[in-house]
Protein backbone atom coordinates (compact mmCIF):
# COMPACT_ATOMS: atom_id res chain seq x y z
CA UNK A 1 0.00 0.00 0.00
CA UNK A 2 1.47 3.28 -0.70
CA UNK A 3 1.31 5.45 2.15
CA UNK A 4 1.70 9.22 2.25
CA UNK A 5 3.33 12.17 4.74
CA UNK A 6 5.49 9.69 6.58
CA UNK A 7 8.21 11.17 8.61
CA UNK A 8 10.32 8.69 6.28
CA UNK A 9 9.09 10.22 3.26
CA UNK A 10 9.45 13.89 4.64
CA UNK A 11 12.48 14.18 5.99
CA UNK A 12 14.06 11.94 3.26
CA UNK A 13 12.62 15.05 0.68
CA UNK A 14 15.00 17.36 2.48
CA UNK A 15 17.83 14.58 2.75
CA UNK A 16 17.82 15.05 -1.21
CA UNK A 17 18.85 18.65 -1.15
CA UNK A 18 21.86 18.27 1.23
CA UNK A 19 24.42 19.96 -0.45
CA UNK A 20 22.25 22.78 -2.00
CA UNK A 21 21.16 25.90 -2.27
CA UNK A 22 17.31 27.11 -2.14
CA UNK A 23 17.05 30.73 -3.05
CA UNK A 24 14.38 33.60 -1.82
CA UNK A 25 12.49 34.47 -4.90
CA UNK A 26 9.60 36.98 -5.13
CA UNK A 27 8.75 36.51 -9.11
CA UNK A 28 9.05 33.39 -11.98
CA UNK A 29 11.94 35.29 -13.42
CA UNK A 30 13.96 35.48 -10.80
CA UNK A 31 12.81 31.33 -10.11
CA UNK A 32 13.82 31.09 -13.50
CA UNK A 33 17.34 32.02 -12.73
CA UNK A 34 17.58 30.69 -9.66
CA UNK A 35 16.68 27.18 -11.37
CA UNK A 36 19.08 27.66 -13.95
CA UNK A 37 22.06 28.09 -11.61
CA UNK A 38 21.55 24.90 -10.19
CA UNK A 39 19.42 26.03 -6.86
CA UNK A 40 17.89 23.17 -5.49
CA UNK A 41 14.71 24.67 -4.57
CA UNK A 42 13.33 28.53 -4.32
CA UNK A 43 11.46 29.83 -1.61
CA UNK A 44 8.66 31.77 -3.12
CA UNK A 45 7.65 35.11 -1.17
CA UNK A 46 6.48 38.18 -1.81
CA UNK A 47 9.23 40.48 -0.20
CA UNK A 48 12.82 39.14 0.70
CA UNK A 49 13.53 39.47 4.67
CA UNK A 50 15.97 42.78 4.02
CA UNK A 51 12.93 44.28 2.21
CA UNK A 52 10.87 42.86 4.52
CA UNK A 53 12.66 44.98 7.29
CA UNK A 54 12.38 48.30 5.48
CA UNK A 55 8.76 47.78 4.73
CA UNK A 56 7.87 47.16 8.20
CA UNK A 57 4.23 46.20 9.26
CA UNK A 58 2.70 42.84 9.62
CA UNK A 59 4.50 40.60 6.95
CA UNK A 60 2.05 37.34 6.09
CA UNK A 61 2.02 34.21 4.06
CA UNK A 62 2.53 35.07 0.30
CA UNK A 63 0.06 36.17 -2.11
CA UNK A 64 -0.96 32.52 -3.44
CA UNK A 65 -1.10 33.84 -6.81
CA UNK A 66 3.04 34.35 -6.80
CA UNK A 67 3.19 31.01 -5.45
CA UNK A 68 1.22 29.52 -8.16
CA UNK A 69 3.29 31.63 -10.50
CA UNK A 70 6.36 30.32 -9.52
CA UNK A 71 5.18 26.85 -8.89
CA UNK A 72 4.49 26.74 -12.93
CA UNK A 73 8.15 28.42 -13.93
CA UNK A 74 10.09 25.64 -12.56
CA UNK A 75 10.33 21.91 -12.30
CA UNK A 76 12.34 21.91 -8.88
CA UNK A 77 10.68 22.14 -5.30
CA UNK A 78 9.06 24.99 -4.56
CA UNK A 79 8.63 25.83 -1.11
CA UNK A 80 6.67 28.82 0.95
CA UNK A 81 6.70 31.12 4.51
CA UNK A 82 3.90 30.53 6.97
CA UNK A 83 3.62 33.09 10.00
CA UNK A 84 4.82 30.88 13.40
CA UNK A 85 1.76 29.28 14.48
CA UNK A 86 -0.76 30.08 11.54
CA UNK A 87 -2.53 26.82 11.04
CA UNK A 88 -4.70 28.26 7.71
CA UNK A 89 -1.99 29.81 5.51
CA UNK A 90 -0.09 26.05 6.16
CA UNK A 91 -3.14 24.28 5.06
CA UNK A 92 -3.92 26.73 2.58
CA UNK A 93 -0.40 26.08 1.19
CA UNK A 94 -0.48 22.23 1.56
CA UNK A 95 -3.96 22.57 -0.18
CA UNK A 96 -1.89 24.03 -3.61
CA UNK A 97 0.75 21.31 -3.56
CA UNK A 98 3.62 23.87 -2.05
CA UNK A 99 6.61 21.04 -1.42
CA UNK A 100 7.57 22.76 1.67
CA UNK A 101 6.70 24.88 4.44
CA UNK A 102 9.16 27.27 6.08
CA UNK A 103 7.21 28.11 9.82
CA UNK A 104 9.45 31.25 9.74
CA UNK A 105 10.31 33.94 11.94
CA UNK A 106 10.94 36.69 8.99
CA UNK A 107 7.08 36.90 9.02
CA UNK A 108 5.17 38.15 11.89
CA UNK A 109 4.20 35.60 14.18
CA UNK A 110 0.93 34.60 14.41
CA UNK A 111 0.57 32.80 17.42
CA UNK A 112 2.82 34.10 20.30
CA UNK A 113 2.69 30.66 22.73
CA UNK A 114 2.63 27.85 20.43
CA UNK A 115 3.75 26.28 17.18
CA UNK A 116 2.56 24.40 14.28
CA UNK A 117 1.87 21.03 15.17
CA UNK A 118 3.58 19.80 12.43
CA UNK A 119 3.23 16.42 11.86
CA UNK A 120 -0.23 16.75 11.37
CA UNK A 121 -0.12 17.48 7.92
CA UNK A 122 1.42 15.10 4.87
CA UNK A 123 3.68 18.36 3.63
CA UNK A 124 7.03 18.56 5.47
CA UNK A 125 7.65 21.61 7.30
CA UNK A 126 11.21 23.29 7.77
CA UNK A 127 11.90 25.77 11.08
CA UNK A 128 14.93 27.74 12.20
CA UNK A 129 16.45 27.49 15.64
CA UNK A 130 19.38 28.90 17.53
CA UNK A 131 20.42 26.10 19.88
CA UNK A 132 19.67 22.24 20.79
CA UNK A 133 16.25 23.64 23.01
CA UNK A 134 14.49 25.24 19.74
CA UNK A 135 15.67 22.23 17.30
CA UNK A 136 14.78 19.33 19.84
CA UNK A 137 11.07 21.48 20.32
CA UNK A 138 10.94 21.75 16.28
CA UNK A 139 11.60 18.22 15.50
CA UNK A 140 9.33 16.92 18.65
CA UNK A 141 6.68 18.95 17.06
CA UNK A 142 7.38 17.06 13.52
CA UNK A 143 9.68 19.71 11.49
CA UNK A 144 11.05 17.48 8.97
CA UNK A 145 14.18 20.12 8.83
CA UNK A 146 15.81 22.36 10.35
CA UNK A 147 17.74 25.65 9.63
CA UNK A 148 20.11 28.15 11.47
CA UNK A 149 17.58 31.36 11.60
CA UNK A 150 20.71 33.99 11.96
CA UNK A 151 19.49 37.24 11.34
CA UNK A 152 17.61 37.54 8.26
CA UNK A 153 18.09 40.21 5.63
CA UNK A 154 20.87 41.75 7.13
CA UNK A 155 23.99 40.26 4.80
CA UNK A 156 25.98 39.45 8.05
CA UNK A 157 26.87 36.08 8.87
CA UNK A 158 27.64 36.17 12.39
CA UNK A 159 24.09 35.18 13.65
CA UNK A 160 24.30 32.39 11.61
CA UNK A 161 27.80 31.35 12.54
CA UNK A 162 26.88 31.45 16.32
CA UNK A 163 23.40 29.40 15.55
CA UNK A 164 25.59 27.06 13.66
CA UNK A 165 28.37 26.45 16.10
CA UNK A 166 25.78 26.07 18.87
CA UNK A 167 23.33 23.36 17.68
CA UNK A 168 26.49 21.23 16.86
CA UNK A 169 28.55 21.66 19.75
CA UNK A 170 25.56 20.92 21.89
CA UNK A 171 24.87 18.19 19.92
CA UNK A 172 28.22 16.64 20.24
CA UNK A 173 27.88 17.13 24.34
CA UNK A 174 25.05 14.99 24.17
CA UNK A 175 26.29 12.64 22.11
CA UNK A 176 28.99 11.69 24.83
CA UNK A 177 26.52 12.21 27.79
CA UNK A 178 25.75 9.42 30.08
CA UNK A 179 22.30 8.19 30.18
CA UNK A 180 21.43 9.15 33.60
CA UNK A 181 22.33 12.95 32.66
CA UNK A 182 20.29 12.98 29.74
CA UNK A 183 16.55 14.15 31.87
CA UNK A 184 18.64 17.29 33.29
CA UNK A 185 19.81 17.90 30.68
CA UNK A 186 16.46 17.99 28.57
CA UNK A 187 15.47 19.75 31.54
CA UNK A 188 17.89 22.99 30.95
CA UNK A 189 17.24 22.93 27.54
CA UNK A 190 13.32 22.61 27.63
CA UNK A 191 14.24 20.48 25.13
CA UNK A 192 11.67 16.53 24.65
CA UNK A 193 13.36 13.65 26.06
CA UNK A 194 12.99 11.64 23.57
CA UNK A 195 14.63 13.79 20.37
CA UNK A 196 17.86 14.16 23.13
CA UNK A 197 17.95 10.19 23.29
CA UNK A 198 17.58 9.87 19.52
CA UNK A 199 20.23 12.00 18.98
CA UNK A 200 22.55 10.35 21.32
CA UNK A 201 21.74 7.07 20.18
CA UNK A 202 22.71 7.59 16.05
CA UNK A 203 25.19 10.53 16.92
CA UNK A 204 23.40 13.78 15.30
CA UNK A 205 20.41 15.59 14.74
CA UNK A 206 17.62 12.99 12.97
CA UNK A 207 17.13 15.77 10.60
CA UNK A 208 19.02 17.74 8.32
CA UNK A 209 20.01 21.66 9.37
CA UNK A 210 20.84 23.57 6.84
CA UNK A 211 22.11 27.38 7.40
CA UNK A 212 20.09 30.65 7.10
CA UNK A 213 19.92 34.34 7.69
CA UNK A 214 22.53 37.03 6.49
CA UNK A 215 24.67 34.76 3.71
CA UNK A 216 25.32 37.34 1.35
CA UNK A 217 28.35 36.02 -0.49
CA UNK A 218 30.11 32.53 -2.14
CA UNK A 219 32.44 32.77 0.93
CA UNK A 220 29.58 33.03 3.64
CA UNK A 221 28.19 29.70 2.12
CA UNK A 222 31.18 27.92 1.86
CA UNK A 223 31.97 28.56 5.34
CA UNK A 224 28.79 27.83 6.53
CA UNK A 225 29.31 23.98 4.85
CA UNK A 226 32.94 24.03 6.50
CA UNK A 227 30.92 24.76 10.09
CA UNK A 228 28.97 21.52 9.31
CA UNK A 229 25.46 22.83 7.65
CA UNK A 230 24.09 20.57 5.41
CA UNK A 231 22.93 22.96 2.95
CA UNK A 232 22.73 26.77 2.78
CA UNK A 233 19.45 29.04 2.36
CA UNK A 234 19.85 32.19 0.27
CA UNK A 235 17.43 34.82 1.18
CA UNK A 236 18.17 38.44 -0.04
CA UNK A 237 21.59 37.50 -0.56
CA UNK A 238 21.38 36.43 -4.04
CA UNK A 239 18.69 39.06 -5.57
CA UNK A 240 19.43 42.13 -3.84
CA UNK A 241 23.42 41.85 -5.44
CA UNK A 242 24.41 43.62 -8.46
CA UNK A 243 24.54 40.69 -10.37
CA UNK A 244 21.95 37.57 -9.27
CA UNK A 245 23.05 35.57 -12.37
CA UNK A 246 26.20 35.54 -11.60
CA UNK A 247 25.89 35.46 -7.39
CA UNK A 248 23.78 32.77 -7.53
CA UNK A 249 25.88 30.47 -9.78
CA UNK A 250 28.50 31.29 -7.85
CA UNK A 251 26.90 30.60 -4.43
CA UNK A 252 26.48 27.12 -5.96
CA UNK A 253 29.03 26.25 -6.82
CA UNK A 254 30.73 27.24 -3.52
CA UNK A 255 28.16 24.99 -1.36
CA UNK A 256 29.67 22.30 -3.63
CA UNK A 257 32.82 22.54 -3.36
CA UNK A 258 33.10 24.17 -0.08
CA UNK A 259 37.16 23.36 0.66
CA UNK A 260 38.43 24.24 -2.93
CA UNK A 261 39.59 28.01 -1.64
CA UNK A 262 40.85 28.36 -5.15
CA UNK A 263 37.56 27.55 -7.22
CA UNK A 264 36.22 30.25 -4.33
CA UNK A 265 38.45 32.69 -5.30
CA UNK A 266 38.06 32.35 -8.80
CA UNK A 267 34.37 32.64 -8.39
CA UNK A 268 34.45 35.92 -5.92
CA UNK A 269 36.32 37.52 -8.39
CA UNK A 270 33.89 40.06 -11.17
CA UNK A 271 31.22 39.04 -9.03
CA UNK A 272 30.55 42.97 -8.41
CA UNK A 273 29.29 44.44 -4.86
CA UNK A 274 26.90 41.70 -2.48
CA UNK A 275 24.06 42.81 -0.75
CA UNK A 276 24.55 45.89 1.64
CA UNK A 277 25.29 44.60 5.08
CA UNK A 278 23.87 45.48 8.72
CA UNK A 279 25.41 45.38 11.82
CA UNK A 280 23.38 43.25 14.68
CA UNK A 281 24.67 45.74 16.69
CA UNK A 282 22.36 48.05 15.45
CA UNK A 283 19.38 46.42 15.70
CA UNK A 284 17.20 46.28 18.94
CA UNK A 285 16.07 43.18 20.42
CA UNK A 286 12.62 44.01 18.76
CA UNK A 287 14.03 43.79 15.54
CA UNK A 288 15.64 41.09 15.62
CA UNK A 289 14.17 37.96 13.45
CA UNK A 290 15.45 35.60 15.72
CA UNK A 291 14.16 36.62 18.89
CA UNK A 292 10.77 34.76 17.39
CA UNK A 293 9.78 31.37 18.03
CA UNK A 294 9.24 29.75 21.37
CA UNK B 1 36.70 -2.93 -4.76
CA UNK B 2 36.14 0.89 -4.99
CA UNK B 3 32.95 1.81 -5.87
CA UNK B 4 32.64 5.99 -6.21
CA UNK B 5 29.32 8.07 -5.04
CA UNK B 6 29.16 11.14 -7.53
CA UNK B 7 29.11 14.07 -4.91
CA UNK B 8 27.73 16.89 -6.25
CA UNK B 9 24.59 17.32 -4.52
CA UNK B 10 21.77 14.85 -2.68
CA UNK B 11 21.74 11.96 -0.41
CA UNK B 12 25.76 10.97 -1.08
CA UNK B 13 26.45 9.77 2.75
CA UNK B 14 23.71 7.45 2.93
CA UNK B 15 24.82 5.41 -0.10
CA UNK B 16 28.40 5.58 1.04
CA UNK B 17 27.12 3.96 4.27
CA UNK B 18 25.54 1.37 2.32
CA UNK B 19 28.21 0.61 0.12
CA UNK B 20 30.12 0.38 2.82
CA UNK B 21 27.33 -2.08 5.39
CA UNK B 22 28.15 -4.20 2.11
CA UNK B 23 31.20 -4.59 2.93
CA UNK B 24 33.05 -3.03 0.50
CA UNK B 25 34.62 0.59 0.38
CA UNK B 26 33.16 3.65 -1.14
CA UNK B 27 34.23 7.29 -2.20
CA UNK B 28 32.62 10.75 -2.48
CA UNK B 29 33.33 12.05 -5.90
CA UNK B 30 33.58 15.83 -6.75
CA UNK B 31 36.41 16.29 -9.34
CA UNK B 32 36.62 14.03 -12.57
CA UNK B 33 39.89 13.39 -11.71
CA UNK B 34 38.42 10.98 -9.40
CA UNK B 35 36.61 8.69 -11.12
CA UNK B 36 40.13 6.84 -12.48
CA UNK B 37 40.57 3.75 -10.00
CA UNK B 38 36.66 3.11 -9.29
CA UNK B 39 35.01 0.29 -10.36
CA UNK B 40 31.66 1.65 -10.00
CA UNK B 41 29.58 5.20 -9.75
CA UNK B 42 26.93 5.78 -7.87
CA UNK B 43 24.53 8.77 -9.16
CA UNK B 44 22.87 9.43 -5.87
CA UNK B 45 19.15 10.84 -5.47
CA UNK B 46 18.94 14.75 -4.95
CA UNK B 47 17.69 17.54 -7.72
CA UNK B 48 18.82 16.20 -11.28
CA UNK B 49 18.61 19.78 -12.91
CA UNK B 50 21.05 20.28 -10.45
CA UNK B 51 23.20 17.66 -10.72
CA UNK B 52 22.88 18.06 -14.19
CA UNK B 53 24.21 21.25 -14.13
CA UNK B 54 26.84 20.92 -12.24
CA UNK B 55 27.90 17.92 -13.90
CA UNK B 56 27.64 19.67 -17.49
CA UNK B 57 30.41 22.52 -15.37
CA UNK B 58 32.93 20.37 -14.30
CA UNK B 59 33.22 17.68 -17.44
CA UNK B 60 31.50 15.08 -15.71
CA UNK B 61 28.82 14.86 -18.59
CA UNK B 62 31.69 14.35 -21.44
CA UNK B 63 33.39 11.59 -19.46
CA UNK B 64 30.67 9.59 -18.50
CA UNK B 65 28.72 9.18 -21.88
CA UNK B 66 31.89 7.72 -23.26
CA UNK B 67 32.84 5.68 -19.86
CA UNK B 68 31.84 1.83 -19.53
CA UNK B 69 31.82 1.90 -15.83
CA UNK B 70 28.75 0.45 -14.51
CA UNK B 71 26.67 2.56 -12.77
CA UNK B 72 23.42 2.79 -10.59
CA UNK B 73 21.07 5.72 -10.28
CA UNK B 74 18.55 6.07 -7.53
CA UNK B 75 15.86 9.17 -8.90
CA UNK B 76 17.53 12.17 -9.70
CA UNK B 77 20.26 9.22 -10.67
CA UNK B 78 17.84 7.44 -12.84
CA UNK B 79 16.91 10.47 -14.67
CA UNK B 80 20.51 11.31 -15.52
CA UNK B 81 21.05 7.49 -16.98
CA UNK B 82 18.09 7.68 -19.28
CA UNK B 83 18.48 8.08 -23.29
CA UNK B 84 15.36 10.20 -22.93
CA UNK B 85 13.34 11.89 -20.73
CA UNK B 86 9.67 13.39 -21.49
CA UNK B 87 9.47 16.87 -22.56
CA UNK B 88 13.19 17.58 -23.21
CA UNK B 89 15.21 17.02 -26.25
CA UNK B 90 17.61 14.99 -25.03
CA UNK B 91 18.53 12.76 -21.98
CA UNK B 92 22.21 13.29 -20.48
CA UNK B 93 24.29 10.35 -20.24
CA UNK B 94 22.05 7.93 -22.44
CA UNK B 95 23.15 5.06 -20.62
CA UNK B 96 19.64 2.89 -20.04
CA UNK B 97 17.61 2.59 -22.91
CA UNK B 98 14.38 4.02 -21.21
CA UNK B 99 12.22 6.73 -21.50
CA UNK B 100 11.58 8.26 -17.98
CA UNK B 101 8.62 10.79 -16.78
CA UNK B 102 10.48 13.39 -14.24
CA UNK B 103 7.86 14.07 -11.27
CA UNK B 104 5.28 11.51 -12.39
CA UNK B 105 3.74 10.64 -9.29
CA UNK B 106 3.04 14.27 -8.20
CA UNK B 107 4.61 17.27 -5.74
CA UNK B 108 6.30 16.50 -2.43
CA UNK B 109 2.08 15.77 -1.01
CA UNK B 110 1.96 12.60 -2.82
CA UNK B 111 5.41 11.41 -1.86
CA UNK B 112 4.79 8.05 -1.01
CA UNK B 113 6.29 5.22 0.89
CA UNK B 114 5.74 1.13 -0.05
CA UNK B 115 7.32 -2.39 0.20
CA UNK B 116 7.80 -3.81 -3.11
CA UNK B 117 8.31 -7.13 -5.08
CA UNK B 118 11.81 -7.06 -7.09
CA UNK B 119 12.53 -9.66 -9.51
CA UNK B 120 15.22 -12.05 -8.70
CA UNK B 121 15.06 -11.40 -5.39
CA UNK B 122 13.29 -12.78 -2.57
CA UNK B 123 12.42 -10.30 0.38
CA UNK B 124 10.50 -7.07 -0.49
CA UNK B 125 12.57 -3.55 -0.73
CA UNK B 126 11.01 -0.59 1.42
CA UNK B 127 10.93 1.61 -1.56
CA UNK B 128 10.30 5.41 -0.59
CA UNK B 129 8.94 7.68 -3.55
CA UNK B 130 10.00 11.34 -3.39
CA UNK B 131 8.78 13.57 -6.39
CA UNK B 132 10.15 10.75 -8.18
CA UNK B 133 9.98 9.67 -11.96
CA UNK B 134 9.09 6.43 -13.50
CA UNK B 135 10.24 4.17 -16.49
CA UNK B 136 7.76 4.85 -19.64
CA UNK B 137 9.41 2.96 -22.01
CA UNK B 138 11.90 0.28 -22.21
CA UNK B 139 14.28 -0.42 -24.94
CA UNK B 140 15.89 -3.49 -26.17
CA UNK B 141 18.92 -5.34 -24.13
CA UNK B 142 16.56 -3.47 -20.50
CA UNK B 143 14.71 -6.03 -17.65
CA UNK B 144 12.15 -4.46 -15.75
CA UNK B 145 13.03 -5.20 -12.17
CA UNK B 146 10.04 -3.60 -10.57
CA UNK B 147 6.14 -1.99 -10.85
CA UNK B 148 3.77 -0.23 -8.65
CA UNK B 149 0.51 0.50 -9.94
CA UNK B 150 1.68 -0.58 -13.80
CA UNK B 151 4.29 1.97 -14.01
CA UNK B 152 7.60 0.96 -14.14
CA UNK B 153 10.44 1.90 -11.43
CA UNK B 154 13.41 -0.75 -11.48
CA UNK B 155 15.21 -1.78 -14.41
CA UNK B 156 18.93 -2.83 -15.35
CA UNK B 157 20.96 -3.57 -18.47
CA UNK B 158 24.27 -5.47 -18.49
CA UNK B 159 26.45 -2.48 -16.83
CA UNK B 160 23.26 0.12 -15.45
CA UNK B 161 20.73 -0.23 -12.48
CA UNK B 162 18.39 2.79 -12.42
CA UNK B 163 15.40 2.95 -9.78
CA UNK B 164 12.97 5.41 -9.00
CA UNK B 165 13.03 5.10 -5.22
CA UNK B 166 15.62 5.30 -2.60
CA UNK B 167 17.10 2.37 -1.06
CA UNK B 168 19.39 5.08 0.74
CA UNK B 169 16.84 6.37 2.70
CA UNK B 170 16.05 2.56 4.42
CA UNK B 171 18.71 0.47 5.90
CA UNK B 172 17.95 -2.02 3.08
CA UNK B 173 20.91 -3.08 1.41
CA UNK B 174 19.40 -5.55 -1.38
CA UNK B 175 20.25 -2.98 -4.39
CA UNK B 176 23.38 -2.05 -3.27
CA UNK B 177 24.37 -5.78 -3.26
CA UNK B 178 22.68 -6.10 -6.17
CA UNK B 179 24.63 -3.55 -8.11
CA UNK B 180 27.77 -4.46 -6.61
CA UNK B 181 27.46 -8.09 -8.19
CA UNK B 182 26.88 -6.47 -11.65
CA UNK B 183 30.36 -4.63 -10.69
CA UNK B 184 32.05 -7.77 -9.99
CA UNK B 185 30.66 -9.39 -12.93
CA UNK B 186 31.78 -6.71 -15.14
CA UNK B 187 35.78 -6.65 -13.10
CA UNK B 188 35.74 -10.16 -14.03
CA UNK B 189 34.75 -9.47 -17.78
CA UNK B 190 37.08 -6.76 -17.96
CA UNK B 191 40.18 -9.02 -16.22
CA UNK B 192 39.75 -11.64 -19.18
CA UNK B 193 39.11 -9.55 -22.31
CA UNK B 194 42.51 -8.23 -20.75
CA UNK B 195 43.95 -11.42 -20.65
Amino acid sequence: MQQTGTERVKRGMAEMQKGGVIMDVVNAEQAKVAEASGAVAVMALERVPSDIRTAGGVARACDPRIIEEVMEAVSIPVMAKVRIGHITEARVLEAMGVDYIDESEVLTPADEVFHLKKDDYTIPFVCGCRDIGEAARRIGEGAAMLRTKGEPGTGNIVEAVRHMRMVNNQVRQITVMSDDELMTEAKNHGAPYDILKEIKEIGKLPVVNFAAGGVATPQDAALMMELGADGVFVGSGVFKSENPEKFAKAIVEATTHYQDYELIGKLAKELGTAMKGLDINQLSLEERMQERGW
Amino acid sequence: MKIGVLALQGAVREHIRLVEACGEEAIPIKRVEELSGIDGLILPGGESTTMRRLMDRYGFTEILRESDLPMFGTCAGLILLARNIEGYEEGHLGKLDITVERNSFGRQVDSFEEELPVAGIEEKALAVFIRAPHIRETGEGVETLSKTAGRIVAVRSDRHLGISFHPELTDSLVFHRFFIDMVKVDMDNKLSVGM
